[in-house]
């Protein structure tokens, strides 16, 4: 890749970005606390304290606002595990696959920072390194913190961010506050050891290898524990939690109130990914894995309790880019090893400052914009699917779309509250029967969806299925464009002209993702 | 009799190296194997085999009947 193209892959990735309001004050119309709530977990600094913002501003995995300016890699460097989950089979490699725990190569410390150091040359906005395993980065500690050491020295600017499943927790706290570790996410499933049995085979502590409830009693105490000491010391902490359907479902709104209460500063709540071909025990088992409905209702269910995570793309561990735009093939082991790393901190920081004009620019723009909507309340809230580049547009083609975002409009405003993966319509130039029904069972919870361009076929079989193409908002922003759709439906429904139904549900893709070429 | 790893099996995570108290366990083309010179079978270090204890996959760390037990226990 030369520079020019270098110079716009990264302007692309800059350019791909969104602001939600830093403060959307049309939403007091609806002011009860969880829609408060909900508004916060949206909002920017408006409504955090400045040092946690200061944290996390540039943090695409915590701050929903930062995942299209700001992008983080993953170093594969922790491959052992101390425990067994049922949803976790590390032996799976694929290339296509982006699902956490799978990884293509595992790195040696130097190896790591290398390949840090390359990739943070080459994509400016790369502004934090995570260690998330293979296995457990604290079942690993000497190759973690050595990694963390290297890149800290090779790379000041850079954060640190570590996720674990927490059995070993306690015993590094001290260490990640010495390493100024800023970011730390612990997966929680459950704080009932009957429930945790049923996730967790066994786990192995002080030199034992411990099952059923007796381990996830062990389990829960020492993640609860690792949780209080790491919000003592001021270390931001998310807790993730896989959603598995009859066994943690209700549970997790108890997680939720759990982790809260300790201090936790965002929950995660991820459907499980669980097809048999990944091999996991779940996956054999035919563990039914949540629908799109499932997930955002046991959401909202939290969300009054505290932020919610909604833009997690689960990705690898050894993902690399933003969000959702995987470039973790552009800087294999191979391909490191003969890359020249020109690594210079002052050309970061003012590409850097340049995302950071642009953000604050277009809040200004946003917010102008933002006053169309009146207020009123009604209980209608419709779901609509939106294929967008980024920058907060509507600005993808339906066919080329990989991934819909998923906003929920009401009266009170337009808000973003899924994603949706999907496969390419357009694969090869010719669209496939099969994945245009796997797009519409994706979406099909939603009322319409927003394109920039649609096709003929697409149209009718949208139709079809009572999910509305709307193409009439090319390129406008995103929040405008879905209040103004939902003003013009809500009149409709007022005058009686259509009757308004709740749609379906939608299916959350188990399949890899479709490589981009 | 020592144990072995059942290579088609092993993850090459690495969790069993480190915990093996007589350093028996090294890695050879990206999975773990056991020198049944050095494996004790943990006796006398810990009540079950360690890397028995750590594999993340079931019934890969196993005895290998093959062999004769390279220590008595202690």
């Amino acid at each position: 890749m030369d520079a020019v193209e270098r110079g716009s892959r990264a302007k692309n990735a800059r350019d791909g970005g969104e602001i939600v309001l830093a403060a959307e004050p049309k939403r007091s119309g609806t002011s009860t606390g969880r829609g408060k709530a909900s508004c916060r977990a949206q909002a920017g600094r408006g409504d955090l304290p400045p040092a946690t913002w200061n944290k996390v501003k540039t943090h695409p995995c915590y701050s929903v606002e930062a995942h299209h300016h700001y992008a983080r890699m993953h170093v594969a460097v922790a491959p052992a595990c101390n425990m067994q989950c049922n949803y976790c089979n590390r032996k799976y490699d694929c290339a296509n696959e982006s699902r956490p725990g799978v990884t293509s190569e595992k790195l040696t410390p130097e190896q790591a920072t290398k390949k840090v150091l390359a990739v943070a040359s080459r994509i400016p906005q790369m502004s934090v390194l995570g260690i998330a395993g293979p296995g457990d980065p604290l079942a690993n500690p000497d190759k973690t913190f050595r990694t963390f050491e290297l890149v800290a020295k090779a790379a000041p600017d850079i954060k640190l961010c570590l996720s674990t499943n927490g059995l070993a927790l306690p015993d590094h706290v001290d260490t990640i506050a010495r390493l100024n570790i800023e970011h730390v996410t612990i997966t929680i499933n459950m704080i009932d050891p009957e429930i945790g049995a049923r996730i967790y085979p066994w786990i192995f502590y002080n030199h034992n290898r411990y099952s059923g409830i007796e381990a996830a009693k062990i389990l829960t105490t020492r993640q609860l524990q690792g949780l209080e000491m790491l919000s003592a010391r001021g270390i931001l902490c998310k807790v993730n939690s896989v959603m598995i359907p009859g066994i943690n479902g209700r549970h997790l709104i108890e997680v939720n109130k759990a982790v809260k209460s300790r201090g936790a500063f965002l929950h995660n709540i991820m459907p499980l990914i669980a097809a048999p071909e990944h091999g996991t025990v779940f996956g054999l088992k035919g563990q039914r894995t949540p629908t799109a409905r499932e997930l955002k209702a046991l959401q909202d269910a939290c969300e009054g309790e505290m932020n919610m995570m909604r833009h997690c793309r689960q990705c690898r561990a050894d993902a690399v880019g933003l969000l959702g735009e995987d470039r973790s093939a552009e800087f294999t082991k191979e391909k490191i090893v003969t890359m020249t790393v020109n690594y210079d901190p002052e050309a970061r920081k003012a590409y850097q400052a340049g995302i950071e004009e642009e953000r604050r620019a277009r809040i200004v723009a946003r917010r102008e914009n933002s006053g169309e909507h009146a207020g009123g309340t009604s209980d209608i809230k419709v779901l609509i699917a939106v294929a967008t580049k980024g920058a907060g547009l509507i600005n993808e083609h339906f066919g080329h779309a990989k991934e819909f975002q998923v906003y929920e409009v009401s009266r009170s405003g337009a808000k973003f509250v899924d994603h949706r993966r999907v496969g390419h319509y357009c694969q090869g130039g010719h669209g496939a029967q099969d994945d245009l029904a796997a797009i519409v069972r994706s979406i099909n919870d939603c009322h319409a969806v927003f394109v920039a361009r649609i096709g003929g076929r697409p149209t009718s079989e949208l139709n079809k299925a009572g999910i509305e193409p709307v193409d009439q908002y090319a390129h406008e922003f995103i929040e405008n464009s879905a209040i103004a759709w939902f003003s013009s439906y809500f009149e409709k429904v007022k005058s009686g002209k259509i009757q308004h139904v709740d749609r379906g549900d939608g299916a959350i893709r188990q399949d890899p993702m479709i490589s981009v070429a | 009799m020592p144990f072995k790893i059942i290579s088609s099996q092993c993850t090459g995570c690495s969790a069993c190296e480190t915990e093996c108290p007589n350093v028996a366990i090294f890695e050879k083309g990206g999975t773990f194997v056991i020198n049944p010179k050095k494996c004790t079978e943990c006796i006398g270090h810990f009540e079950e085999p360690q890397c028995v204890a750590v594999c993340p996959v079931d019934k890969t760390c196993v005895v290998d009947t093959s062999l004769p037990r390279a220590q008595p226990p202690a």
